[in-house]
């Protein structure tokens, strides 16, 4: 529309969208890093991240293998720390707390930050009793808590309907779908604040990733979700929040709109439209 | 990003598809102002034949918009561009509908003008009219060498223009207001020029829109339904 008399006959208002992109200095931060480094041995994986996560949004790490995503992923509930040689300078704060902290009990913030993986990695043990491991481990015997727990955490991973009847059958038995979603279900009976997800769909058919991208959408009201993904798409479809790392640098951290639409750095650019740099 | 940047996809295929859809869209412009030159030189010349030529010519630019709309939904299907290369794609099928339209808009200026090539009063009042079209063809050519360039500095000035446009519009109506109240048997001749200033007026405001996509795909910014003024600014910003 060239008419000028016109432009100002529309309400702007009611054509301006941009309240509908989430600002990241609007969000309450769940976790934060200031310059993080980390090193395997002589090389660096991690140079200089300084990134805050936002609480109740999913925020999704892209990029090339080895570019260190992984590897940041890790440090935020220290799983880094069972490598050999690893060194790490930095903070990162969950709550404003360090979690490198000397004080920190690990076992305690695992339970706050839970963790599912590539592949689907049930205990051989039955679907009831891999729901209620972590709360078993916490001191929790009362069948009816139990009871309870294991149901609403197979019903928040969308898997309740599918194996109600038969909650004592060995997991190993389930489809890959299903294992992923009951790693899921077994990473939230404990009711952890943050949650992270290390590519945890790309084992899985079409139709199991959507039902765990579904998940994660639904997930999201009462965790704060990570998720490091190979699948670009699956990124663009699922977060609200987009990283790109390119050799252990934090290149582009924006809201996914933006990101997937217009980035700002040209690294970026090349690597979600497939070219090379 | 480089604006003619197509390349350098891992793809060699999808380079190639974005080639050729940048260039087929060029191709349809290209058709799309011949069409137009040609309504207006039948007007200057009163060559009814070649006003002919351009109604029955229509079918191409038609034709050209479906194939090319088909090879976008391909590319969105089959590559799921991103960022600038879904920028382009969006503009591309934008750009495309716009000329479809401005070649809706040149064979109507063609039926117009060719029935009343003979009549005297009319053939006096199409004179100011030529002196529109000139202006609106020069628009619609730096319209689509912006596009081709992907120039938005050449963009921004082109869609300026069209205010020059919409003043000779109002011009002209107002002129033939005139006539028609002074003798109503002017009536039937005076609307249809007026349908042929309507016609060029509209090709101005189509050709302003795709210099408006053109900003959206190198700069990423929407600037439709906004000011000149930041219009300017966005071409002016350093990307």
């Amino acid at each position: 529309m060239t008419d000028t008399t016109l432009t100002h006959a529309i309400n702007m208002d009611a054509i301006d969208r941009s309240d509908e992109i989430n600002q990241l200095a609007d969000e309450n931060i769940r976790i934060e890093t200031n310059g993080l480094n980390l090193f395997y041995g002589e090389k660096q994986a991690l140079d200089d991240i300084s990134i805050v996560i936002p609480q109740n949004r999913v925020s999704a790490f892209i990029g090339p293998s080895g570019c260190g995503k992984s590897t940041l992923l890790r440090c935020f509930n220290r799983m880094n720390d069972l490598v050999d040689g690893v060194r790490i300078e930095g903070d990162v704060l969950l709550e404003g707390e360090n979690i490198y902290d000397k004080s920190v009990n690990i076992a305690n913030l695992r339970r706050r930050i839970g963790m599912v993986f590539q592949k689907p990695n049930p205990f051989p043990k039955s679907i009831y009793e891999n729901v209620a491991y972590g709360l078993r481990l916490q001191g929790v015997n009362s069948r009816r808590v139990l009871d309870e727990a294991v149901e609403r955490a197979l019903k928040g991973a969308a898997l309740w309907d599918e194996v109600k009847d038969r909650l004592h059958e060995n997991a190993l038995g389930m489809s890959g779908g299903q294992q992923q979603r009951l790693v899921i279900a077994r990473a939230i009976a404990i009711e952890p604040e943050v949650l992270l997800l290390d590519e945890p769909a790309s084992a899985l058919d079409p139709i199991s990733t959507l039902k765990i991208e579904e998940l994660i959408n639904e997930l999201k009201d009462r965790y704060t979700i990570i998720i490091v993904t190979h699948n670009m798409q699956q990124a663009a479809r699922v977060s609200d929040y987009t990283a790109f790392m390119y050799m252990g640098k934090m290149i582009e951290f924006s809201d996914t709109k933006t990101l997937f639409t217009n980035p700002a750095m040209k690294q970026t650019e090349d690597y979600i439209t497939g070219r090379y740099g | 990003m480089n604006k003619n940047d197509l390349g350098k996809h891992i793809s060699q295929q999808f380079n190639t598809e974005l080639e050729d859809v940048r260039n087929r869209v060029l191709t349809m412009g290209g058709l799309v102002e011949q069409q137009l030159t040609d309504a207006i030189k039948a007007l200057v010349e009163r060559d009814k034949e070649l006003s002919e030529s351009v109604i029955q010519n229509d079918y191409k630019v038609n034709e050209m918009e479906v194939s090319i709309d088909e090879e976008c939904t391909q590319i969105i299907a089959r590559r799921q561009p991103a960022a600038s290369d879904l920028r382009l794609v969006m503009a591309v099928i934008k750009t495309i509908t716009d000329l479809e339209r401005i070649g809706d808009e040149a064979e109507r200026f063609a039926k117009m003008t060719m029935q009343h090539s003979n009549e005297q009063a009319a053939s006096s009042h199409f004179g100011s009219v030529e002196a529109m079209a000139e202006l609106v063809r020069q628009m619609l050519h730096g319209a689509l060498d912006a596009f081709a360039r992907m120039d938005v500095d050449a963009a921004s000035k082109v869609w300026l223009e069209d205010k020059k446009i919409d003043k000779q519009y109002e011009s002209i109506t107002r002129e033939l207001i005139t006539y028609m109240m002074e003798d109503p048997r002017s009536i039937p001749w005076a609307l249809d020029v007026l349908w042929a200033a309507r016609a060029l007026e509209r090709i101005g405001d189509r050709s302003a829109n795709i210099c408006e996509y053109v900003i959206y795909f190198v700069k990423g910014k929407d600037v439709r339904h906004t000011t000149s003024e930041q219009i300017k600014r966005e071409a002016s910003q350093e990307n």
